[in-house]
């Protein structure tokens, strides 16, 4: 640092943005995870409210969404949807307990983050249980 | 100092507190909503019309939908700072999901009216 405060840094560190070679810790995974279905969950709510609100407007409409949901790709879309939602809450919370200052020990923090996917995983195979048969 | 209460002016405080606010009345929601559907053997027209026809379902979704308004707006935010570094397309895409965001609720109103 200068004498008149200014701090200088040297922009000579190496960079490494090949995602190949960076380690992905159990912690960074749950996160990029958490973030994806944050952001996937976005743009599934617009087909959540699509069918919600034909649902909604008349018999017949709603017969309609419910047919739709004996389809392949009906399913498919509400599975991910819920698998996702799952996830992002099961992270969420996650997130929340770790803010009141538990688990942001480097095992404790890899295992809470191996437990979210897991229960991700679990979650997202008894949603499809659910859906399919 | 001037305090910033009466202005739309966000800071990271806030930010953090609502976006686990809004968290928390999303998940009581999400789970009512699943819990609904995994108690209810037959989902019929009268009985999904019925639900939503109830002041306090109204309540309940309306203030939901705008919870997830408020935290999309936030995490977003957070995402778009992250990725895009130019400070036009990142103006214009976070216009673009505001106005999904809001399309939202405007819709969700407007359902809601009707049922
Ligand atoms: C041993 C490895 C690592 C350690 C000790 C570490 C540590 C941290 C810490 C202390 C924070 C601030 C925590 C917080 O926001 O609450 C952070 C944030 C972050 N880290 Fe790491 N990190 C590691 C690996 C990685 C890797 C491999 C990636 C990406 C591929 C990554 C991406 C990020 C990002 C994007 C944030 C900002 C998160 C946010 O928006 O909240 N980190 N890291
Ligand atoms: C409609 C549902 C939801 C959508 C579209 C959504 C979307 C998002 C997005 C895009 C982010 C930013 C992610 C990031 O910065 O990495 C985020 C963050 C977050 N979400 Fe959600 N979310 C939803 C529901 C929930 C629920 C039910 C919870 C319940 C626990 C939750 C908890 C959180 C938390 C704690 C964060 C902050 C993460 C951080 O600080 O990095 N969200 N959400």
């Amino acid at each position: 640092m200068s004498k008149d405060g200014q701090v200088t840094v040297k922009k000579q560190r190496p960079v490494n943005l090949d995602l190949t070679t960076i380690s992905m810790p159990a912690t960074a995974k749950a996160s990029i995870f958490h973030r994806v279905t944050g952001v996937a969950l976005f743009f599934a709510l617009t087909f959540v409210i699509w069918a919600w609100s034909e649902s909604l407007s008349s018999a017949e409409s709603f017969e309609f969404v419910k047919g739709l949901f004996n389809g392949f790709i009906a399913k498919f879309i509400a599975w991910g949807t819920v698998s996702v939602l799952v996830y992002h809450l099961i992270g969420g919370i996650r997130h929340m307990i770790m803010d009141m200052g538990h688990w942001e020990e480097l095992e404790s923090g890899n295992l809470s983050a191996k437990v979210s996917m897991a229960l991700g995983v679990v979650f997202a195979v008894l949603a499809g249980v659910w859906i399919w048969f | 100092m001037v305090l910033n209460q009466a202005t739309l002016k966000r800071d990271g405080v806030q930010d953090f507190v609502s976006l686990r606010t809004t968290a928390l009345i999303i998940s009581a929601y999400a789970i009512f909503i699943i819990g609904y559907f995994l108690a209810t053997p037959e989902v019929t027209f009268e009985a999904w019309t019925g639900l939503f026809s109830n002041l306090a379902m109204k309540g309940f979704t309306l203030i939901t939908l705008v919870c997830i308004m408020v935290h999309t707006h936030i995490g977003l935010w957070q995402v778009l700072t992250d990725y895009v570094k130019c400070a036009k397309l990142r103006a214009a895409l976070g216009f673009v999901l505001s106005l999904m965001s809001l399309a939202y609720v405007a819709i969700g109103l407007i359902v809601l009216w009707g049922v």
